[in-house]
């Protein structure tokens, strides 16, 4: 049997499917029906200090749709909580005395002072919330103010509050990282050092979603004017990826406890997640999109592939695929891998043909004996996967090793010896062998 | 090989491979390619006009969205969790009139999602598991009488069996699927789906099937409520309208259901007899199966009479589309007065033009002789009257929401009962709604 119960810092959910702290969690009534729609737990929307935020009047949200308008990334300029923070506390607290099985964090964000922090931690602890989340992560609006990503930006100043905050709670402490920075791992490292239990990413990418070319402004805009925004959605999951992975593979954070956000909108999304070494994950623009239903595919494609691969608890998954995450330098140069295109599947669309002859190795034909006719050629072949990526029709191109004989493009035998740049002989830095 | 042009009724008109590509699956399954491309046009739309339009309230976006993120058996079970007949349904459901023409695709584009051909690409998925997708709950040590096979008698079952009950099933015919089996149209059934399909749903255990134990014979409803806990009636309709008119009883003259029961048993297709001007009388799905399968068994004119217009044909646009593709012709506003025989062979049927008058349909004494070696009797079965004591509306069985009957312990379901739409679909709710009430009861 499969189980999808998940354990986070000690806070208990009956899946690993939260609610990202956004527009979903922002009061009773949504996270109500969140859970009765099966969410395994929400992060409250970000409460601040009263007196409270105001939003603008204007539109919120910008979209970017692929075809067929299949929404792939959603851009906001909402800010944190816009109501008195006593109605967030009264409802947090309600919610979580009728559903004490869900996971009930809050994410809090309150000026860089510690006796503010004491202040507002306090006052959750007061609800019986499952942990904190903080939100070093919110790219606009907030951040002209001090908060959010401005702090999230400055490594010390995430380990600080972090402190300050551990020292001032009994409750899980988990740090939200902005993506908006260089290199993830400082804010992550920070984070660790101030003792955090744990870390969730990626908050939302700086962005404008676009322009209005008839009144020459960003969108959204209100009154002719746009601010950049926070860009979420399918659109950004591999960003995320990214760095969850950075976090769990690097030395100084290895084993920091991910809570993973970043465009999840199907199990498999929630699955890659995990491998990469969430130890859960966070979930907004998909219910945005099609509304909170979404759980029971959630949660049913991740117990179907469970029990194909016979796992049977997320536990037994989670950061399996981070060992296998390392630098371009230790990838194996050996490695020969050629185009193939199943002729029967092909469509004759002549697409792979054409990027790899403008822009690529001329590696595809176009022709065989005066008919349309679409076939690697081995000798040209790099294996760059070009071809792939843009065949419309699935498995049509693969990617073949080579094993044995020599790789027609170079004239070289195939070694079958694992060999990186590290001892290359290009490489001027190389050293006598091989390290993986 | 006879061919077409041969008089009378004779077999063997085509050549073998004939037969079988006439008879293949009349829409083969979507690869799995298509079925991406296909569920990626799903908007997941809330409270889904679909769902509310499935008489077993499938959750179709649900399934959808599961092929599209390639989890098929997790679409199949959202399926079977409604319609465990999910996999005949895909078939044979008039979808363009249910769930189809429900689609809001048809607003952008015309042209719906292909919710049936989906559906059928989950459950074939699933199927070829070979793996049951349901635990039985623990035994209630409660029996439960079933009387049919088919698919209220079935569906019925297998909620019961997974509720923790004991369905023992009793079926007149050799073999169990009802109508799915015996009624429809070979190339609609392909690759034994209905007995695949049976094995498929008593796999869940806690059901047994007795053959050759019919209503009123080997068994009675007193019989019954005596020895188990309930009763589920699901056997159907067993008669068969009559013409009324001269010369029905002329060699030549056949009931249609037989025809197609025969034609869906036959071990060899080349020894059915069909005659080479067939005449169908009729204007539901029946009168369909039967003339298009006249037609593919090599009839050289197969034409559909029908009394009324083409509004008015119970058999869906789609199904008179098929007809008239495999070039069946269809004649409205005809009925049969007179069936000419000669030396007590069909020759022909007289056939009267009608109109509407008042509301009502009346000959206009103008009549045509249609020229026919064979004529098929298509215009409705009848509910049997197996059971005097159960309180009947119309010329069926009443029952309630619950699917129960005037008589305590027993329910019923299907097309012996009042009120329903006579699709195999519908007869699945049934079974189901009836098996939930029974639980109920059962469990009080």
């Amino acid at each position: 049997m499969v189980d999808l119960r998940n354990d986070f810092l000690g806070i208990k959910s009956p899946n690993p499917f939260w609610l990202a702290s956004a527009p979903p969690t922002d009061r009773e009534t949504n996270v109500v029906r969140a859970f009765k729609a099966g969410w395994g737990g929400v992060v409250w929307k970000t409460l601040g200090e009263d007196p409270h935020v105001v939003n603008v009047n204007g539109p919120r949200y910008g979209a970017i749709h692929a075809g067929d308008r299949r929404l792939i990334g959603l851009n906001n300029i909402e800010l944190i909580t816009d109501r008195p923070l006593g109605i967030n506390l009264q409802e947090i607290k309600k919610v979580k005395r009728e559903w004490p099985d869900r996971a009930m964090v809050v994410s809090l964000m309150v000026p860089c002072e510690e006796q503010n922090w004491v202040d507002i931690l306090k006052a959750v602890e007061d609800t019986n919330a499952d942990g904190v989340e903080l939100n070093f992560g919110c790219p606009h609006g907030m951040s002209e103010r001090g908060m959010g990503a401005a702090v999230g930006q400055v490594p010390e100043y995430v380990g600080m509050v972090a402190r300050w905050c551990k020292a001032n709670t009994r409750m899980p402490v988990i740090v939200k990282l902005t993506p908006n920075i260089g290199d993830i791992r400082q804010p992550a490292r920070a984070a660790n050092e101030g003792g955090a239990d744990a870390v969730s990413l990626i908050n939302t990418v700086n962005s404008i979603i676009g322009v209005d070319l008839d009144i020459m402004a960003p969108e959204p805009h209100t009154d002719g004017k746009g601010t950049h925004g926070g860009y979420c959605g399918p659109a950004v999951k591999p960003i995320a990826l990214n760095m969850v992975a950075e976090i769990a593979r690097d030395p100084e954070t290895h084993g920091l406890p991910i809570s993973g956000i970043g465009g999840i909108t199907t199990w498999r999304d929630a699955a890659e997640f995990m491998a990469l070494g969430a130890g859960n994950v966070q979930v907004c623009t998909a219910a945005m999109t099609y509304g909170f239903k979404i759980i029971d595919e959630l949660t049913s494609g991740l117990k179907n592939w469970m029990s194909e691969k016979g796992y049977s608890s997320i536990d037994e998954f989670i950061g399996m695929a981070v060992p296998n995450v390392t630098d371009w330098q230790y990838l194996n140069l050996n490695h020969i891998v050629k185009a193939k295109i199943d002729q029967d599947k092909c469509i004759k669309c002549g697409r792979c043909h054409i990027v790899c002859e403008d822009t690529s190795h001329q590696a595809i034909t176009s022709m065989l004996d005066g008919q349309r006719h679409f076939e690697v050629i081995d000798e040209e072949c790099v294996g760059c996967n070009l071809c792939v990526s843009v065949c419309p029709v699935e498995n049509c191109i693969t990617l073949e090793q080579m094993t044995e004989g020599t790789d027609p493009r170079t004239g070289q035998p195939i070694n079958p010896d694992y060999a990186n740049w590290t001892t290359h002989p290009n490489n001027p830095n190389r050293v006598g062998e091989a390290a993986e | 090989m006879v061919g077409t042009k041969q008089s009378g009724i004779a077999a063997g008109r085509l050549s073998g491979e004939k037969y079988a590509e006439n008879f293949s699956d009349l829409h083969p399954p979507l690869t799995s390619h298509e079925a991406l491309v296909e569920a990626d046009r799903c908007y997941f739309c809330h409270d889904a006009p679909c769902v509310t339009a499935c008489p077993t309230g499938i959750d179709i976006p649900m399934f959808i969205r599961q092929i599209l993120t390639e989890n098929p058996n997790g679409a199949a079970k959202t399926i079977f969790d409604e319609n465990i007949m999910g996999g005949m349904c895909a078939r044979v459901c008039p979808t363009e009139t249910l769930c189809e023409q429900a689609c809001v695709r048809n607003d952008c584009e015309e042209k719906p999602v292909l919710i049936g051909q989906l559906q059928r690409f989950a459950t074939d998925t699933a199927m070829a598991t070979g793996e049951q997708p349901y635990e039985r709950a623990s035994s209630t040590g409660k029996k439960v009488a079933i009387v049919g096979a088919g698919p209220a008698g079935l569906a019925c079952a297998h909620r019961l069996a997974l509720l923790g009950h004991e369905a023992v099933i009793f079926e007149a015919r050799p073999k169990s699927g009802g109508l799915n089996e015996y009624g429809i149209a070979a190339y609609k059934a392909a690759e034994n789906i209905a007995q695949r399909e049976v094995e498929f749903i008593t796999s869940i255990g806690g059901i047994s099937v007795e053959h050759g134990k019919a209503l009123g014979k080997e068994i009675t409803l007193d019989g019954l409520r005596n020895k188990f806990d309930a009763v589920f009636l699901g056997m159907g309709l067993g008669g068969v309208n009559g013409l009324g008119i001269d010369g029905e009883d002329g060699e030549g003259v056949e009931d249609a259901v037989e025809f197609i029961a025969g034609l869906r048993q036959a071990d060899e297709l080349s020894a059915l007899a069909v005659g080479r001007k067939v005449a169908v009388i009729g204007g539901g799905m029946t009168a369909i199966d039967a003339a298009v399968q006249a037609k593919l068994l090599g009839a050289e004119e197969v034409t559909i009479a029908y009394r009324r217009g083409k509004d008015q044909m119970n058999a869906s646009a789609f199904e008179q589309d098929l007809a008239q593709t495999n070039g069946v012709t269809i004649r409205h506003n005809v009925q049969p007065v007179r069936v000419v025989v000669d030396s007590g062979k069909v020759s022909g049927i007289e056939l009267e033009y009608t109109q509407a008058q008042a509301g009502k349909l009346v000959g206009t004494g103008e009549t045509f002789i249609l020229n026919a070696d064979m004529v098929f009797k298509a215009i409705g079965q009848t509910f049997n009257g197996e059971v005097a004591t159960l309180a009947l509306e119309g010329r069926r069985i009443r029952i309630d929401s619950d699917r129960k009957t005037s008589l305590d312990g027993v329910w019923a379901g299907g097309d012996c009962v009042a009120g329903g739409d006579d699709l195999t679909v519908a007869a699945v709710e049934d079974g189901k709604r009836a098996a939930e009430s029974i639980h109920q009861t059962l469990s009080a």
